[in-house]
Order: structure tokens, then C-alpha cells, then sequence
């Protein structure tokens, strides 16, 4: 005997409210570097020489590489989140990869310019540093402080997408359990589970006086057709995120490196 | 467990290649830019097209072209804000 006991249920999720939350946490960052953009260009009119001659010396190839690398990334990560909007796991696993080794080599370029700066006896408060015209101490302070708050910000970016990278491979399927309302309905009987052709693939024990609660536990693995925004707003978020580090050092390379 | 949310637009990787090729054009027209002697231009120009790459990435890449108008509207006001603190500390700056 089969009876079709219907339950409601119900997983608020919400999409834009998601969306919205990460692009207030980008605003806060936005006028964190607004500050420090700020204050560069302050001192940058004050002294415009000393800038002029210390940003001379900063490696334009390493700076335009980084630049290169980053916009790439930013390029794998959109099309990461494509491939998962378009139910293609395996692609959007590989472009994620592909977007966490770039910020890699963006940071193990970091390191060896700052290494560069390092041995030429360059680096906040070094007596070199401290014999210098006022403009150029403040150039590499600003120097030192905005790239390394940004190198820190790549840092975090892929700490975060490979926490992403691992939630995309074990998961887009939704998960959600249902206690049931209604146990005495059950009592007796059975639950069963049916594929498309009404066939039985699964049952469960007889539900007797012992049975206290039941849990259902229903896994949508991704697939085309089940692919739901609510799946991958956290992949999209993390892409945000990565973006404006992208961003951000867009207006720092020709700060630094270019206006000389 | 049917429920209807509305269809997400989902961009072609097509768009995103182009974007991101358009976005290598402008990099190396801004170091270009920079061998050259322009005076105060060269501040110019080099942060007209940064500006131009950052808005790039966020009118594609970050899909505010396909947001509504609230995330735009946000987006103004946060700008905003940066521009009147860089403004009107330079108004201060320029008058000392």
C-alpha cells in the first residue's frame, strides 16, 4: 500500500541579501584604501620630485608581470563561476586551481621585489632608507605599507578560494534534513524512496512504537538542471572579493610604478 | 522543492576573454604611455585608464551590469564618498 504523505519544506535562502552583505564588506575596503590613496596623493603634491625619482627605481617589469598575473586571475575566477552557473564542475574546479596558483605567483613576485629592495638596504626605518630626502622615506613607507596591506589581501584571497576550492569539489549539491511533524503518520509503516520510474530504490525499517524522530537527509548533487544560485553565492562572493584585490592593485601599479 | 527564483544571467566565457583581452590592451598602453614625456598628462592619463580597467572589472567581471539597481546605487554613494575626501582634502592642501 503506498499513501503520498505530503511535508513542507522550507530552506530560506537568501540570494541578494548574500550579495549584498559582501559588496558593504568591499565598500569598508574600498575607503580603507581610499584613506591611503589619500594620503599618497597628498604627499605626493608636496613632493613631487623626491616621488618622482624614488618610484624610478622600482622594477616596471616585476610591477607590469604582477599586473599581467592579477588580471588574470581575476579572468579564471569569473569564468570559474560561469562554469558553475552553467553546471560544469570539473571546468569551474580548474579555473578555480588556475585563479590560486596565479595569486601564488603574484605573491612569490612580491617576495622576491621586496627581497630586491631588501638587499639594496631598503626597507621601513633601514639607515640606507633614513638618509634619503623626506619625499623618498615617505614614498617607500607608502610603498611598503600599501603593497604589503594588499599583498596581505592577496593572501587572505587565496586562503579563502582555496577553502572555496575545497567546498566546490566536496559539495555543490544542496543538503537539508526534515524532521518529521507528523510521526504518528508514519507508525507502522515504512518510508520509501522512488526514482523517475517509480521504482523503489530505497526503504527504510519499519517505523514501530520505538521510533522517536525521523530524519530525512536529501542531497541534490549539481547537474544542470538542479544548478541553483544559492549553490554557488559563496564561490560568487569569494570572486567579488578577489576582483577588488584585482582592482585595487590596478590603481596602485601606476601609482608606484608608472608616474615618474 | 520546487521553488522559482529569477534566471540568474549567466555570462559566455566568450565575454569574459574579450574583457580580459581588452583590459591587457589597456595595461600595455598605460606602460607605453609612461615611457613617454607628458608632462602633467602622464598623471592623467595613466589614472583615467586605470579607472577605466577597474571599472571594467566591476561592470563584467564582478556582474554589476546585470545587478540591479540597488548594488549601483551603493556602488554611486560609496564612490562618492571617496571622491569628497580626496576633493575637498585637496581644496584644503591647495588654499594653505
Amino acid at each position: 500500500m503506498n499513501q503520498t504523505v505530503t511535508i513542507a519544506v522550507e530552506k530560506h535562502r537568501d540570494y541578494i541579501g548574500s550579495k549584498i552583505g559582501m559588496w558593504l564588506f568591499l565598500f569598508t575596503e574600498i575607503l580603507l584604501f581610499g584613506g591611503m590613496f589619500l594620503i599618497y596623493s597628498v604627499y605626493r603634491s608636496v613632493h613631487p620630485y623626491d616621488f618622482h625619482n624614488a618610484a624610478r627605481e622600482l622594477s616596471l617589469i616585476i610591477g607590469t608581470i604582477n599586473t599581467l598575473v592579477l588580471l588574470t586571475s581575476s579572468l579564471t575566477m569569473a569564468l570559474s563561476i560561469s562554469a558553475i552557473q552553467k553546471g560544469n564542475k570539473k571546468l569551474s574546479i580548474i579555473f578555480l586551481i588556475l585563479t590560486i596558483i596565479l595569486g601564488i605567483i603574484f605573491l612569490v613576485n612580491k617576495y622576491f621585489e621586496w627581497d630586491a629592495k631588501f638587499q639594496h638596504g631598503i626597507y621601513p626605518d633601514s639607515p640606507g632608507l633614513l638618509k634619503r630626502k623626506e619625499g623618498e622615506i615617505l614614498f617607500y613607507g607608502l610603498y611598503f605599507v600599501m603593497t604589503g596591506l594588499h599583498g596581505l589581501h592577496v593572501f587572505a584571497g587565496v586562503i579563502l578560494l582555496s577553502i572555496m576550492l575545497i567546498a566546490v569539489i566536496k559539495k555543490p549539491y544542496t543538503e537539508f534534513s526534515l524532521r518529521s511533524p507528523h510521526l504518528e503518520l508514519f507508525r507502522g509503516s515504512r518510508l520509501a524512496a522512488y526514482d523517475k520510474n517509480r521504482r523503489e530504490f530505497w526503504k527504510s525499517e519499519l517505523i514501530d512504537d520505538y521510533v522517536k524522530e525521523i530524519i530525512v537527509t536529501f542531497k541534490y548533487i549539481l547537474t544542470k538542471e538542479k544548478v541553483n544560485k544559492a549553490d554557488f553565492v559563496q564561490l560568487e562572493n569569494s570572486g567579488l572579493y578577489w576582483h577588488l584585490v584585482d582592482i585595487i592593485w590596478i590603481f596602485l601599479f601606476p601609482l608606484f610604478y608608472l608616474i615618474t | 522543492m520546487e521553488y522559482k527564483e529569477n534566471e540568474e544571467k549567466v555570462v559566455s566565457y566568450g565575454t569574459y576573454i574579450l574583457v580580459w583581452f581588452g583590459l591587457l590592451v589597456f595595461t600595455g598602453l598605460t606602460v607605453t604611455v609612461s615611457g613617454m614625456n607628458l608632462g602633467r598628462l602622464s598623471i592623467i592619463i595613466p589614472l583615467l585608464i586605470a579607472s577605466s580597467k577597474a571599472g571594467m572589472v566591476i561592470y563584467f567581471f564582478m556582474h554589476l551590469k546585470y545587478e540591479g539597481i540597488l548594488f549601483k546605487v551603493m556602488l554611486f554613494i560609496t564612490l562618492l564618498v571617496v571622491t569628497i575626501f580626496i576633493g575637498f582634502t585637496f581644496f584644503d592642501i591647495s588654499y594653505r
